[in-house]
């Protein structure tokens, strides 16, 4: 009995180390990342443009850059991703091809970013000549982000109880109306706040911009789908290891990883808050 | 009421299936206009199922198939040709549990309304209206129609349901279990308007209550394992059974 | 009946959308062939994947061989997993069985924050910090080799598997918990002896998806690694990864050449190996699926 239970403590505190060095990971990132970035951060630095190659000046440019194609990444994968889900989880039966567009959503969700890349230079940037920019940029996020939205669309829609739409058909309403009356209004907020998370994944993401649009250096905005840009993460990887002076730069750096973390973040913050005020609204 | 021949509902030889599942079996009675019919059983007996094949929900399941005819109004709805949509707007349905949507009273009850492409607002004020007095609701929500239709008790919701179903005026409604998830008191009210109803409307009842099916049916069909063991007037099935099984079902001995 | 018309065109057109998965998966593949096809007219398929050295810019020979970046890939990705496997799983543990409500609610933002965290600033923490450590202890000049990627990796696939572990844990039947409980086991040993060997495949499967996000990872593995493109030897050794050799080359590359091609080449391997992966985990997981549903 006694063996039994010093096991039992020894192994409950090896668990409780790892979570406690998993918890102490995180701990170590945000902390370093704050200490040394928020030095960086002032007005300054979020609007203006960088200077002098680079060594001096703002982000701004790469902060409008990141929003940018995050919005091009979400017209493109919100849209298609919801309707996939509608697909899946209101008129999909089981079968062949059903199983294989699910096959085919968990291995695109596994296919490597920089494998996107590839495949956003081979059919955006060469194959549609779209030449490299932010709409070429865009669409190659918005394709990694697809997978996402459709699974997070579908777990919302799976929310809504079957006694929604069978009320509804019941009285007479035609599948479509009863989708569009009785499931979208209430699958509505959870597909949105899915959606937030995984644009706030791709607006971190660097490898499929590397080759379809991002800029090293680019003192002026995009001002059409064709014009390339500068990015946040693509930044934070050039001043990291291409810049001619990286010790210098290296608060540059750390100032554009806050902002970067900032920005996912913030982004999971509004799909929280968002989530909780049409709860709210729905509710009255 | 002796003379209504026309009956509103005839089932014909209908067999239902789930997959390999043969949940409804050879099953014929009809159910006449104006009368409240009940469908009693043991549970998993197939009675749900068999009254969701009168408005067609269960095509919502896949893999199932249907035999023989269901005919409404001399028209059989397992046809190619029949319009489900509208099959449903004449057939209207109240569920075992009380499902109103996460609307005001006042849309829950419009909703019909709406889809079926009323949009006269005066009409669809004056319709919610009467729907809710025929589902004897409107003295307790006339001030409060603004409320979520989730705020009423339970007893409140089934009859919102009902009053749901009425709006769009149906000629026939289904109702399963609809009284299972209420308490005794709400139970009475709506069996009280369920009598009041077959001024209006043809009625087909499932209920695993015996006393509920012999307070408000005229005609009482009973199923067992998928098969109709009998079928006539309440009130001989309830006093003399012409089965044994029947007699020992309504007795209590099992079920 | 002009209702009808109208739904079947509206489920056609919702069809179309959840079609589109697939077009875009088979676009993906036949791209990449395509664009790998041309690179097989130059270089022998032998070569491409025994050959130790990629060198496709040489002026006299290129080489145009994987199998130096294929043991990198391998190497950083058996080294995070040697970390992260054993941490996430007791992770998972301790939250499925030890930990109490609150750990829990504290603990489940830690996994979502540390999933949501850029890769880009994990490989930026490669350089500043995790490097000049691993200098320090092996004497190396900068750390940038093998053990900082492994290390990175094991970060960014923690995660995965810690979520994925515990959904398989939580997921046990209780009654399989209660007969062991009832026997007289304690609760460790019913975690080792029953918990854990019945949420194997889950477990697995977990794992499986861990590590095919650490094989594909780019910039973390691109920024932390040191970039020599040389067959590795050691853990200390800097290396290049098939995700990095991407990564750096196709921004300097012509078009259309067969260097170029071969990069491609290079992307349809890694296709091919997450691909695999994915359907593994996702058999193993069916079978699971299967176990516990009885």
């Amino acid at each position: 009995m006694k063996e039994k239970q010093i096991k039992q403590f020894l192994g409950y505190n090896v668990l409780r180390l790892c979570i406690i060095f998993v918890i102490l990971i995180l701990i170590v990132i945000l902390y370093d990342i704050l200490s040394k970035g928020a030095r960086q951060i002032s007005w300054q630095f979020l609007t203006s443009a960088p200077k002098n190659g680079m060594t001096e000046g703002g982000i701004f440019p790469a902060i409008v850059g990141t929003m940018f194609i995050t919005v091009i990444t979400a017209v493109f994968s919100v849209p298609l991703g919801m309707g996939c889900a509608i697909y899946l989880n209101e008129y999909a039966r089981e079968g062949k091809t059903t199983r294989l567009i699910r096959m085919a959503i968990r291995n695109l969700s596994g296919v490597p970013s920089i494998v996107y890349g590839l495949f956003g230079v081979a059919l955006f940037v060469e194959g549609m000549k779209m030449g490299t920019g932010v709409l070429a940029a865009g669409l190659t996020l918005g394709l990694m982000t697809l997978p996402w939205t459709v699974t997070a669309s579908e777990e919302a829609l799976k929310t809504v109880p079957k006694s929604f739409r069978e009320g509804s058909l019941a009285l007479g309403a035609t599948k479509w109306q009863m989708i569009r009356t009785n499931v979208l209004p209430y699958a509505i907020p959870g597909m949105l706040t899915g959606t937030i998370l995984g644009l706030a994944r791709a607006a971190g993401e660097t490898a499929p911009i590397l080759f379809t649009g991002a800029a090293f250096f680019l003192p002026f905005l995009p001002k059409s789908f064709s014009d390339q840009f500068m990015a946040l993460p693509y930044h934070l990887y050039i001043m990291s290891t291409q810049h001619h002076a990286i010790e210098k730069v290296r608060p540059i750096a750390y100032g554009t990883a806050l902002v970067l973390i900032a920005l996912v973040f913030l982004m999971n913050l509004s799909a929280v808050i968002l989530r909780y005020h049409l709860r709210k609204l729905k509710k009255d | 009421m002796e003379l209504s021949k026309d009956p509103k509902i005839v089932i014909q030889d209908f067999d239902f299936y789930y997959g390999n599942n043969h949940a409804v079996k050879k099953v014929s009675f009809d159910a006449l206009g104006r009368e409240v019919t009940s469908i009693i059983g043991p549970s998993g007996c197939g009675k749900s199922t068999l009254l969701r094949c009168l408005n067609r929900m269960n095509d919502l399941i896949p893999e199932t198939k249907a035999q023989g005819k269901i005919l409404i109004d001399g028209q059989d709805i397992y046809e190619a040709s029949v319009d489900v949509v509208e099959l449903r707007k004449k057939v209207g349905m109240v569920f075992q549990k009380p499902n109103p949507f996460p609307k005001t009273i006042f849309d829950n009850v419009a909703y019909g309304l709406r889809i079926n492409g009323y949009q006269e607002k005066s009409e669809i004020i004056r319709r919610v209206e009467q729907s809710l007095r025929d589902s004897a609701l409107w003295e307790e929500v006339k001030d409060r129609l603004t409320d979520n239709g989730l705020s009423l008790s339970g007893g409140q919701q089934q009859r919102l349901c009902v009053a749901r179903a009425l709006a769009i005026q149906p000629e026939i409604v289904l109702m399963d279990e609809p009284a299972s998830a209420l308490d005794p008191i709400a139970s009475a009210k709506l069996e009280e308007l369920i009598v009041r109803l077959k001024e209006k409307y043809t009625i087909v009842i499932v209920t695993h209550n015996m006393q509920q099916a012999a307070r408000i049916s005229d005609k009482t069909a009973f199923l067992m394992q998928g098969e109709l063991v009998e079928f006539g007037a309440t009130k001989d099935l309830f006093t003399k059974p012409t089965r044994k099984i029947t007699e020992e079902y309504i007795t209590g001995r099992f079920g | 009946m002009i209702h009808k018309f109208r739904e079947k065109l509206i489920q056609i057109f919702f069809f179309l959308n959840g079609l589109s998965v697939i077009l875009i998966l088979g676009g993906i593949f036949f791209l990449l062939l395509r664009y790998t096809w041309p690179a097989f007219k130059e270089i022998q398929m032998a070569e491409f994947l025994f050959g130790k050295f990629w060198d496709p810019t040489a002026y006299v020979k290129p080489a145009y061989g994987i199998l130096a970046m294929l043991m990198s890939t391998f190497m950083v990705t058996v080294g995070a997993l040697t970390i992260a496997v054993p941490l996430g799983i007791g992770t998972a543990a301790y939250l499925s069985d030890v930990a109490s409500p609150k750990v829990r609610e504290i603990a489940k933002p830690v996994v979502e924050i540390l999933a949501g965290i850029p890769s880009v600033v994990i490989g930026f923490l490669g350089i500043v910090l995790v490097g000049p450590v691993i200098a320090k202890l092996t004497g190396t000049t900068n750390g940038l080799n093998a053990i900082n990627g492994a290390i990175l990796l094991s970060v960014m696939s923690l995660p995965t598997i810690i979520s994925l572990s515990e959904d398989a844990l939580t997921n046990v039947p209780k009654s399989f918990q209660e007969a062991s409980l009832a026997l007289g086991g304690s609760q460790w040993q019913t975690l080792i002896l029953v918990k854990i060997p019945a949420a194997s495949s889950g477990i697995v499967a977990a794992c499986m998806l861990g590590m095919g996000r650490a094989i594909g990872e780019t910039m973390t593995v691109l920024m932390a690694t040191g970039n020599a493109p040389a067959m590795p030897s050691k853990l200390t050794d800097p290396i290049m990864t098939m995700t990095s050799t991407i990564a750096i080359e196709l921004g300097e590359v012509p078009y259309y050449t067969t260097h170029f091609y071969g990069l491609f080449a290079i992307g349809l391997v890694l296709f091919i190996i997450t691909f695999i992966i994915n359907m593994v985990s996702d058999i193993i997981l069916h079978r699971y699926e299967r176990q516990t549903r009885y």
